[in-house]
């Protein structure tokens, strides 16, 4: 079945762009494809610097013939009617349609429409030049003489020609006629910008690959990300070094060049006392090079690794050291601001913040440095932290937001703040505490264990969200611009990790009593906790563990001892495996839609204890001694915050309840005797929560 | 080239690299402009850019323009910071269709062969707020230094541009410094002349770096220059007015004409050095930088309709 090449040529498209676009070529082309009834076989799209292609092959020569029956008007029915169900239809008189006879409804005109299928090409012919029109660059442009009409085509930079043949492996295929804004599709295209610059007349996907190749453009972007990773790995090994391996600039620099060649220079040696972390940003962000490390040492080496566009005549000496020439610049600035940052304390920086609005609502970046400071030094002895370091850590953590190099590389933050307390003479934790307060920044993240730097990362996490929430600036569906669930499971990873026992609403009360705007405090606190649950729930969900357990465990109440959450989460989980545990689940829904029921009925409720003197069964008197002694046994292993003991003492509830239903009828005759057995039943629901709100759990 | 002497030659003199370009660009057809008489922060500010890029009538123009950014003085000491340089800009509209090949070719005749050369074009998408000004383009980078800057504009002085314009930026000291080999802006050769007779661009420049650094960081009267501020953004919008003809008798009586958008657009350039040089000194808060900026704008959004309401800015 024949195939499609489509080529869109253009001036140089932002790299990172290329990956979407490719995607979004193969899914607009085979989506319109679908929706014409071309089912096609297989598609492959690809992106270089200066086009997208896109080869789809199996598709039909034509469409299938199409017939449709369409129902008309009752026989006789008014002429109008007849007359639009002619036009529609397009049958020139209503002797044409067929006549369906209908028992209930009497008789109908039937019209037999059929569309014969059109051939694949023109199809292509029609879609294509639509598709190019209104393709879904995440900017777009106008140039040239066509701009000064309205109308005129735009594209993410100007698109110079387009390839479009369609045809069967065997024959020469055709050309897709059509134009978009004067570009007539064709079969040319062109090769390297500077190598091969010449025009290049292809007919299907296989020659026009190869002959790219030939022309020294390397079509597909996986196959470029090869070449530059394995002759960099190549280029550091036979030095004796090793790559800093780097997807996402490998990723950015395959969007660069159409024929990779990677090269090696060096700089001066005297830079290797900059830090390599500003190294390797100054490198990688400045010139999108990478960095080699000596694997004896773990340490940067001094060479650095660029990709070219092309093989220069001079097997790249000139590339080389311009490229050497611009990062000695580089990190020459770099080693500056390095060394011009060690020259002031931080703690000499910090009366700047006093000019720096965090946020408008929120006061200045002084003001929350002194209430990150207070709430650290409050947390440190719960968290098993030095109050004095603590104080100092969190008085330190975000000075380095003013020094040269965080301005000049914002992702370095906190990393050069514990570079430069440790040149300060700083104790280890403080200084550590500058980078780990930030952490974690994601569920990848690592948590910090160094108790300073918890209680400082919590004290910032905490006021973070406290004062958003203060303001009202809560995160709401994708929105989340203050990254607020990012602090939040911060916070919960923080605890749990390090098996912390920390109230997070005192906390939060007291970071709220430091705020200039008060909101509600009682309020505030519990939609901020209902806010840790659905962020624990989700976390629980990614590891596995079932979210609903913590809506169970929430709908207690004054749940905000994280650990304590996540420990009942966990023995409930485990009891709830067991057939103890399912069956008393389900001995304690039945109890409850049981009551839900007669409350119901009866418009009251059934609480408060059941009267000895009224149980006539057994089964009765039995299920009233277990409930006591779960009762008993549960609460004294929950005030141990044993959660194991608390459940395998629930599983004794089991047998009881399973027998009460098995032999005694709640709904007696005898009302004094119902409304007992009632409340026994409601008695088994206030003995599970000593563990959980059963009603919660699924299942 | 081979009649050109060496002293003359890009490689060997910042005036014959210079030179060399205007005869470039002359060949393919652009009008050759001298700088424009006052200070601005970028070539894109002369009016042969910002104005000129608007309406439909075709314009080809090259020039170098001497560039002011206050803040980046270094008193002389950083190798490659200056608060005056020179931009070499090119302006073509509509943008011809080989505007890249052009550029490419404009390097060769600096001395740049892209056989030895790593020429990049890298996304940059270029705005200017106080402009009113936004397009898209690249940095173009050779052997990782960022070059020239190559926009194709899409709005000028809030107008969208028909037909849309190239424009070219060559950032000239520092593309001379490759071309010549040197680390310092200073040691630029600047007659391509050699033992007594050589000038280098600090012997032309230097001085004037460190007395401009002193002025705006340390001493420009900051009174005065907010008071020139509210002076220029007053002139323009009186120019402006002035300017305006109703039912103009050039245009059969009906039609809305300017007279005087060259005049007001100069206030809008000062108004705009004016605001750098305060910026430069500091006294003008974040919150207050946004709102100048606005003034800036809409100055240059008022002259930018007034353009298209002239002679040479209008259809036709």
């Amino acid at each position: 079945m024949p195939d499609l090449l489509l080529e869109l040529f253009s001036e140089e498209i932002p790299a990172r762009m290329q990956a979407k676009a490719a995607d979004d070529l193969r899914r607009m082309v085979t989506d319109k494809l679908v929706a014409e009834g071309l089912v096609y076989e297989g598609a492959k799209a690809f992106a270089t610097p200066r086009r997208l292609a896109l080869t789809v092959h199996g598709i039909p020569l034509r469409q299938s013939d199409l017939k449709e029956e369409r129902r008309g008007p009752r026989v006789g029915g008014p002429d109008a009617a007849i007359q639009g169900f002619l036009k529609a239809t397009g049958l020139a008189r209503i002797e044409d349609a067929k006549i369906q006879s209908d028992p209930k409804k009497g008789d109908f005109y039937i019209a037999l429409i059929e569309k014969p299928g059109r051939a694949t090409i023109d199809v292509l012919a029609e879609i294509l030049p639509v598709i190019i029109r209104t393709f879904p660059w995440p900017k777009s442009m106008r140039w040239g003489a066509r701009s000064a009409k309205s109308g005129s085509l735009s594209w993410v930079r100007p698109l110079h020609s387009i390839i479009a043949t369609f045809g069967p492996e065997t024959e020469e295929p055709d050309v897709v006629g059509f134009s978009v804004d004067g570009i007539e599709a064709g079969q040319t295209t062109f090769g390297h910008r500077f190598m091969a610059p010449a025009a290049i007349s292809v007919r299907r996907f296989e020659d026009y690959e190869a002959k790219l190749k030939a022309a020294k453009v390397v079509l597909d972007p996986q196959a470029r990300k090869d070449i530059i990773l394995a002759d960099a790995k190549q280029l550091a090994f036979a030095q004796g070094f090793e790559l800093v391996e780097d997807q996402v600039l490998l990723d950015e620099v395959a969007g660069l060049v159409e024929w990779p060649v990677a090269l090696m220079g060096s700089f001066d040696e005297e830079f290797l006392s900059i830090p390599d972390e500003v190294i390797r940003a100054t490198i990688r962000n400045n010139q999108k090079c990478f960095v080699v490390r000596d694997p004896k040492t773990g340490k940067l080496a001094n060479k650095f690794i660029l990709t070219a566009n092309i093989e220069a005549t001079d097997g790249g000496k000139v590339i080389v050291a311009g490229n050497e020439r611009v990062i000695r610049a580089r990190l020459s600035d770099a080693k500056f601001f390095y060394e011009t940052d060690l020259k002031t304390k931080l703690e000499s920086r910090l009366p700047k913040f006093d000019q720096i609005v965090f946020h408008e609502k929120l006061g200045t970046q002084a003001a929350r440095i002194k209430r990150i400071e207070r709430l650290a030094a409050e947390i440190a002895p719960l968290v098993g932290a030095d109050v004095e370091k603590a104080k100092r850590a969190a008085h330190l953590a975000k000075a380095d937001l003013l020094t040269e190099v965080v301005g000049e590389f914002p992702e370095l933050q906190g990393l050069m703040g514990k570079y430069y307390a440790q040149a300060q003479g700083e104790d280890a934790s403080v200084a550590a505490a500058s980078e780990e307060h930030y952490k974690p920044q994601g569920p990848a993240d690592r948590v910090p264990n160094d108790p300073v730097s918890v209680a400082v990362a919590l004290a910032d996490k905490i006021d973070t969200l406290v004062g958003f929430w203060a303001i009202d600036e809560k995160p709401t569906g994708s929105k989340d611009p203050y990254a607020l669930r990012r602090a939040a499971l911060g916070a919960i990873r923080l605890i749990v990790d390090n098996t912390l026992r920390l109230p997070i609403l005192n906390a939060a009360k007291s970071a709220m009593a430091g705020l200039p705007e008060k909101g509600d405090d009682q309020k505030l606190a519990s939609d901020l906790l209902s806010f840790f649950a659905d962020r624990l729930k989700v976390q629980l969900r990614d590891q596995g563990a079932r979210h609903d357990l913590v809506d169970a465990v929430f709908s207690l109440g004054g749940q905000d001892d994280l650990l304590l959450v996540v420990r009942r989460v966990e023995a409930l989980g485990a009891f709830l495996d067991t057939d103890d545990g399912k069956n008393l689940l389900a001995g304690t829904k039945r109890a409850s839609n049981i009551l839900a029921i007669e409350e119901k009925k009866d418009k009251r409720t059934f609480d408060g204890a059941p009267d000895a003197g009224l149980y006539q069964l057994p089964e009765e008197k039995a299920l009233a001694k277990a409930i006591d002694q779960v009762k008993s046994e549960a609460g004294a292993a929950v005030a141990k915050e044993d959660f194991a003991t608390a459940m395998s003492a629930m599983a004794k509830l089991r047998p009881a309840v399973d027998a009460f239903f098995d032999k005694v009828k709640v709904n007696a005759d005898e009302p004094a005797v119902r409304e007992n057995r009632l409340r026994l039943l409601n008695e088994i629901r206030v003995a599970t929560r000593a563990v959980a709100d059963f009603s919660k759990i699924e299942g | 080239m081979d009649a050109t002497p060496a002293h003359m030659r890009p490689e060997r003199s910042f005036q014959g690299f210079i030179l060399a370009l205007q005869r470039f660009w002359a060949e393919q057809g652009c009008v050759i402009l001298q700088p424009y008489d006052m200070e601005m922060g970028a070539g894109t500010f002369h009016p042969a850019t910002t104005l000129r890029a608007l309406g439909p009538k075709p314009w080809n123009a090259a020039y170098v323009q001497p560039s002011r950014r206050p803040k980046d003085g270094r008193y002389g000491e950083n190798p490659n910071r200056l608060q005056h340089y020179y931009q070499f800009q090119v302006i073509m509209k509509p943008s011809p269709p080989n505007l890249q090949d052009l550029y490419l070719k404009s390097l060769a005749a600096i001395g740049i062969d892209s056989s030895v050369h790593d020429i990049r074009f890298v996304e940059d998408d270029w705005e200017s707020p106080t402009l009113g000004a936004w397009g898209l383009g690249w940095e173009c980078w050779c052997d990782g230094m960022e070059v020239s800057q190559f926009t194709y504009f899409q709005q000028v002085a809030g107008v969208e541009c028909a037909p849309v314009s190239g424009e070219l930026t060559y950032g000239l000291e520092r593309l001379a410094m490759y071309v010549q080999g040197v680390d310092r802006v200073y040691d630029l050769n600047f007659n391509g002349r050699e033992g007594a007779e050589k000038v280098t661009y600090g012997d032309v420049f230097l001085q004037a770096e460190q007395e401009y650094s002193r002025h705006n960081f340390e001493h420009a009267d900051t009174a005065a220059l907010f008071e020139q501020f509210k002076m220029a953004e007053d002139a323009c919008r009186k120019y402006l007015a002035a300017g305006w003809q109703e039912n103009s008798k050039n245009l059969g009586g009906n039609q809305k004409e300017h007279l005087m958008a060259l005049p007001a657009y100069d206030q809008c350039i000062k108004a705009s050095h004016v605001f750098n040089l305060l910026d430069a000194r500091g006294v003008i808060s974040v919150t207050e930088r946004q709102s100048y900026i606005m003034r800036v704008r809409e100055l240059a959004k008022a002259c930018g309709e007034a353009w298209i309401h002239t002679e040479t800015g209008r259809a036709a």
